[in-house]
């Protein structure tokens, strides 16, 4: 899932200068899941902003809603009815949800209260780390399951480095060498041989490094001819 | 200020704190009339969003009271609420408000007279603070959250 944060509430307040009125929008998917932008957090932080604006002498009254789904603009359109009133929309969706509503509402002006920060796995309730880049060119077959791009500093085809020091990476003292593991289970996979393989440098193209992605899929996509 | 009698919400788990209010009632033992007591069915219930609430509706204190440690009908409970509370008090001072405004406390349903001197004390820090300044006048420009 993607995985986000909650911006500092003094943040938060700065960019709401000069509103008087403002739309908190969570969504209910990934940022639910990982408690940044749910129901219970849009409630949490509209009280918040609404209490704090209030102290502050220049209240700030926040209304409160939640879609589904704030990638999507069919989930977002029931918003359109009510928004005259404000002066902004506070999104608490992740960077594709904050865009699609200001996409979708172009006269606007939408505001993020999260920090997007990775597609991610919770480890335990409450933690969450980074699995995967979106490298465009899965190379989980050839690594055990656990991807060098995310999990590797140095993002390495050919691991571990001179670095990795029982388990640890030399980065940081809290991360398991990714290389590490994944010699490990390898190795209890029996396949360690297929991992002497040298990989050849990694075609990066596929990645953001390519510049702007986009994905086509004829097979899925409406005709020109057939779209109202 | 010395007539100050400040509004308190108490969220009480029906396990524990709530028969205690109860005991004390039964045992004509006095507190503040102004603690406005909300049952809850374990203080695992409390969230922030309920605490901040009532403080945004004015009130100048929350007490969060639930089981002794260790004897939570749904097991940790109450060890949750207090590690919530202890993490909206936190969040209290970045909305600019004291964090002695909130506070978990602990008693067994046979504590009637023990949950007295616990709301006691916590309406005399409430006292000593004053009033919330989200009491009263000072809140009315704002209008009601959607959900
Ligand atoms: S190899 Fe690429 S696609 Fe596969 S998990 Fe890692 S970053 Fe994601
Ligand atoms: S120690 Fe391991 S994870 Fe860290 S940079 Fe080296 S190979 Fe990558």
């Amino acid at each position: 899932m993607i995985v986000a944060e909650q911006k500092p509430l003094n943040e938060i307040k700065s960019m709401l200068k000069g509103c008087k009125k403002v739309l908190a929008v969570g969504c209910g998917t990934c940022v639910t899941v990982c408690f940044a932008g749910g129901r219970q957090e849009v409630g949490v932080l509209s009280a918040s902003l609404r209490m704090s604006t209030d102290l502050d002498g220049d209240v700030v009254n926040v209304d409160e809603a939640i879609v589904q789904r704030q990638c999507e603009a069919e989930y977002n359109a029931p918003l359109e009815a009510g928004l005259d009133e404000y002066d902004a929309i506070l999104s608490l969706g992740c960077g594709v949800g904050v865009q699609s509503l200001a996409q979708q509402f172009p006269e606007k002006r939408v505001l993020p209260a999260l920090n997007t920060k990775f597609m991610g796995y919770p480890a335990e309730h409450g933690v969450w780390e980074e699995r995967c880049q979106g490298c465009g060119n899965c190379v989980l077959h050839l690594t055990g399951g656990i991807c060098p791009v995310s999990r590797c500093a140095k993002s390495l085809f050919n691991g571990p480095c001179g670095g990795s020091q029982a388990g640890i990476c030399e980065v940081d003292a809290t991360t398991e060498c990714a290389w590490h593991l994944i010699c490990e289970n390898q190795l209890k996979l029996g396949l360690f041989d297929e991992m002497m393989e040298v990989q050849p440098a990694k075609d990066w193209s596929s990645a953001r490094d390519g510049g702007h992605r986009r994905i086509i899929r004829e097979d899925v996509r409406i005709p020109d001819e057939e779209k109202a | 200020m010395t007539s100050f009698e400040p509004e308190i919400v108490a969220f009480c788990c029906r396990h524990c704190a709530y028969s205690a209010a109860d005991l004390a009632g039964g045992g004509r033992i006095s507190y503040s009339p102004s603690v406005k007591i909300v049952e809850l069915p374990c203080t695992g219930r409390a969230n922030a969003l309920e605490i901040l609430h009532a403080m945004e509706k004015g009130a100048d204190g929350v007490v969060v009271a639930g089981c002794l440690p260790g004897t939570c009908h749904y097991i940790k409970g109450n060890t949750q609420a207090k590690h919530r509370v202890t993490h909206l008090r936190e969040l209290l001072k970045t909305i600019g408000l004291e964090e002695h405004r909130t506070r978990m406390v602990n008693i067994s349903a046979a504590m009637g007279a023990q949950f007295v001197v616990e709301i006691t004390n916590f309406v005399e820090t409430i006292k000593e603070l004053g009033p919330s300044p989200l009491s009263g006048e000072t809140s009315n420009t704002r209008t009601e959250g959607q959900s």
